[in-house]
């Protein structure tokens, strides 16, 4: 396969990602935020409430167009894309992306139509209804997105049919309810809830800034801080979890997030570091560091409760550690292709008729088949992700994320204490943390996809394997149309936020031409 | 209940959902057909105004049941999935663009600082009214006519073709078909606007609109619907499962199996009747246009699909080698995959009970100017 052709349409995929992950969070935590102040307008029957619901709701509908409009991308990309991954595992990953048509998309459409034009139309409770179905069912669209993504990242469930040549379903609950699927879906959730609080408090806090609408931010202030303070705390259970499941499941990628060459029991984590530019995977190493600040013992804790416990590192996953028992890659290379021979040997003589030969090749392929994906590697420094941009990205989420609570805790304090007057540092901060709130989620995605590769299924295909074939040219100009149409529209869908934002709300809720 | 069910009958239960969603999907394009008509229709600012937010409350349904329609068929069949979207490659990537484009534009097309302009936002509505529409049909139509690909031994496809699914546009039959889906869409549109907007002017124009698209629309599937019984069709032996070219194919398919005779028919029926009564009976009947020729669309639109998949048809042919078309037995999940999502189709009545219950609510009333000045969300 043209290694270019691999590289554009893993490039393809990426964009549309990143491009869609710019909306979906704000989605995510704003439909939440949206049915609060609702459901305080319909406790209190207060029309300030009302007007400040239907004030977010806008920015809320302008936002949802664009993430509808990037995602419809991603479901049909696995196709054009990737097909050959398509059908490798489309008996599993097919089944979420269509439950998540049935379920969930309906669901967000069907009630976003009577959140937006129901006010007049239909009862309060509905219209209360619907604004928290439509919460619900961008939710639940997230589970099984997310639900998909994290069965490509730990297979589960499934069993090899070498007659059909594909992973096929055996247990739905497990896909469903796998540990790093429930714990995928939370982090992520709770990752967008965290954004749209920031958000809120961010917009409200210009509006402080300019001595507008006071009672709006306020009240935004105080809903937002709350549920972001409350999500910040769900979202460290959640992402220490995360570590430890990664610790065990993907521990290349552990590994490469930390940049541990080697392993080593009391193994410290690096809090702050800055990695030398230059980085072969051959000779890169500790030493690499240009700096750091460590936590002793902390990362053997991080990654299983226990300070004295081995972690392993990059030399020890790719060489090999006979001591803690840990295989090197070249013999899963090995195997893998041991296996990869022994399907098509099957293939082979199931055609024509040798019983004998394809039962002898099913029992190789079945003893090689937990590293056939390792057989289509072409040696061991591809099974190393990108260490640099895993290890950035996730210090500069964990970062982000803890600045964020701080946020969290002083808008509370001021909003609750009612000394949000003249506050330019808090409002100047405020704002700037909304930029960073994007980056943060987005340097999680970093750490989740950068950090498999080149993995599409983790040690089961490689994305070398899983590509459609097509002309490296074709993907080049789709990825340049991609990147031409969502620029221009994230350029247009950030122009209206900021007109909106500074018309502010008018009487009626909203502002129009 | 559904584990007991034979493979075989499991994989003709989801044809029938991905029929069922296909056709409610080009029942659903009214609102494609309705965004070319908006400059035809309305002939102001008002006027489109109307014409745009009255379809702006129904284009996410069309787009969620074509993202259904996308997984469920992902779901079902894979081998399709990664056939035709990996190598009618530039088809799909058209389909995509044009629905890109869509999904921004009611939500942009009257924000302040919209940065591309209203008449932007108008063009895309019109591109994917007519690029989505016409390339969708034209789609479909390939289930009839086939498709250069080959699989291998490890069901992985290639296409043979350096255009990648661009041909398809080559074949008359093809052409036919999307052409019909395009006409279509217009004449559902102006049924649904005749019923749902309050506008003396509008309604005087999309009287007159009707027979413009509906003697088109006929035109242009009548065509394919020649081309499609007299051809020849891809059979597929029962026993050897071997794919051959068998004369009258179709034809043969809608007299072998005459609940789809009788459901095809049904639906042309209703499609002119739902056609005729509103352009001859205005005054007295036009309200319920929409809905016969809405449900005479799903139920063509849907023997359609079974006149391709059933009866020992291959859906997705290959020209290339007959040996590598797709069949609802070959390009199918296991019989696991397809049990697990038979439990979750089971939802698919209380999705269509609460979508039925909303769209009511929604459009009791006529969209007229006054609802747009009290209205706090315009498109």
């Amino acid at each position: 396969m043209d290694p270019s052709l691999i590289d554009w349409s893993r490039a393809q995929f990426a964009l549309t990602a990143i491009y869609h992950w710019f909306f979906v969070p704000l989605t995510l935590g704003l439909s939440f935020i949206i049915a609060f102040m609702e459901t305080m307008y319909i406790r209190t029957g207060d029309e300030h409430w009302k007007r400040i619901t239907k004030y977010w709701m806008t920015l809320f509908g302008i936002n949802f167009a664009i993430g509808v409009a990037t995602g419809i991308i991603l479901e049909f990309e696995f196709g054009t894309n990737w097909s050959n991954y398509s059908w490798f595992v489309g008996d599993i990953f097919g089944a979420p992306l269509a439950i998540e048509g049935i379920l969930a998309f309906f669901l967000e459409s069907t009630f976003i139509a009577v959140m937006f034009f129901g006010w007049n139309k239909v009862g309060k409770k509905f219209h209360l209804l619907s604004t928290w179905l439509v919460a619900a069912g961008a939710n639940l669209s997230a589970l099984w997105i997310l639900v998909a993504n994290a069965w490509m990242q730990y297979p589960a469930g499934m069993h090899f049919n070498p007659d059909t040549a594909r992973n096929e379903m055996v247990n739905f609950w497990e896909v469903l309810f796998s540990p790093v699927a429930i714990n995928k879906f939370l982090h992520t959730v709770q990752s967008g809830y965290v954004l749209a609080s920031v958000f809120v408090i961010g917009i409200s806090s210009w509006y402080l800034l300019k001595k507008r609408e006071e009672m709006l931010a306020k009240r935004s202030m105080l809903v937002a801080g709350v549920f972001g303070l409350v999500m910040s705390v769900f979202i460290i259970v959640t992402g220490d979890h995360s570590a430890r499941l990664m610790a065990k499941y993907q521990p290349v990628k552990f590994a490469a997030m930390e940049n541990l060459y080697e392993g080593q029991t009391h193994a410290p984590l690096v809090a702050f570091g800055m990695l030398k530019v230059n980085e072969s995977m051959e000779e890169h190493k500790k030493e690499d560091f240009i700096f750091k600040l460590e936590i002793p013992n902390f990362l053997s804790y991080m990654a299983f409760l226990d300070a004295n416990a081995y972690v392993p590192g990059i030399k020890d996953l790719i060489h090999g550690n006979p001591e803690r028992n840990i295989m090197p890659t070249t013999e899963k290379i090995d195997k893998g292709r041991v296996a990869i021979s022994a399907l098509k040997t099957y293939k082979e003589a199931k055609k024509s008729g040798d019983t004998a030969k394809s039962d002898s090749a099913l029992t190789l392929l079945n003893a090689n088949f937990n590293h056939f994906g390792y057989g289509f590697l072409k040696d061991e420094h591809e099974a190393i992700p990108p260490i640099k941009l895993t290890f950035y990205s996730f210090r500069i989420m964990v970062g982000l994320g803890f600045l964020f609570v701080l946020l969290f805790i002083i808008s509370l304090w001021l909003v609750l204490k009612n000394k949000t007057a003249n506050k330019k540092w808090f409002y100047y901060s405020a704002i700037c943390m909304i930029p960073l709130a994007y980056l943060a989620t987005q340097m999680g995605w970093m750490v989740a996809e950068v950090g498999r590769q080149p993995w599409i299924i983790q040690d089961v295909m490689p994305v070398s394997a899983a590509v459609s074939k097509l002309t490296t040219g074709s993907v080049q100009v789709t990825f340049v149309l991609f990147a031409i149409t969502f620029t221009v529209l994230l350029i247009a869908d950030i122009k209206i936020l900021l007109t909106q934002i500074k018309k502010g709300p008018k009487e009626g809720g909203t502002s129009h031409v | 209940m559904f584990e007991n069910l034979s493979h075989l009958a499991l994989q003709q239960y989801w044809w029938v959902i991905v029929s069922l969603l296909g056709a409610l999907l080009v029942f659903l394009l009214f609102v494609q057909g309705g965004q070319t008509l908006i400059y035809r229709l309305g002939k102001d600012d008002l006027q489109r105004t109307l014409l745009v937010n009255v379809l702006g409350r129904k284009w996410e349904f069309t787009f969620t049941t074509l993202v259904t329609f996308g997984g469920a068929f992902f779901a079902s069949f894979p081998l399709f999935y990664s056939t035709s979207f990996g190598g009618a490659y530039w088809v799909w990537m058209l389909i995509l663009f044009a629905f890109v484009i869509q999904a921004v534009s009611y939500e942009f097309r009257s924000k302040p600082g919209n940065f591309l302009g209203k008449r932007t936002y108008e063009t895309f509505l019109f591109i994917n009214g007519l690029v989505g529409t016409v390339l969708l049909g034209a789609a479909v139509s390939t289930f009839f006519t086939g498709s250069s690909f080959s699989v291998n031994e490890n069901n992985f496809s290639q296409w043979e073709t350096p255009f990648h699914g661009l041909e398809a546009a080559l074949n008359i039959q093809n052409l036919s078909l999307g052409l019909a889906v395009f006409f279509l869409s217009r004449t559902l549109a102006v049924l649904f606007f005749i019923q749902n907007v309050n506008h003396p002017d509008i309604m005087v124009r999309a009287r007159k609109q009707l027979l413009f698209d509906a003697i088109p629309f006929l035109v242009f599937f009548l065509t394919f619907l020649a081309f499609l019984l007299l051809k020849d069709g891809f059979a597929v032996h029962p026993q050897t499962k071997e794919v051959f070219m068998e004369p009258f194919k179709y034809l043969h398919n809608l007299l072998q199996m005459p609940v789809v005779a009788i459901l095809f028919l049904s639906g042309v029926v209703l499609v002119l009747i739902g056609i005729l009564r509103t352009a001859f009976c205005f005054e007295k009947c036009s309200d319920y246009g929409i809905w016969l020729s809405g449900t005479g669309t799903v139920l063509v639109v849907f023997s359609l699909f079974l006149l391709a998949g059933f009866n020992h048809t291959a859906y997705y042919p290959s020209v290339f080698d007959l040996q590598d078309s797709l069949t609802i037995e070959n390009s199918s999940s296991s019989h696991y995959t397809l049990t697990a999502m038979s439990y979750v189709s089971l939802f698919v009545p209380l999705v269509l009970a609460y979508i039925f219950f909303t769209w009511r609510a929604l459009t009791r009333k006529r969209i007229d100017k006054s609802e747009l000045e009290q209205e706090s969300h315009i498109y």
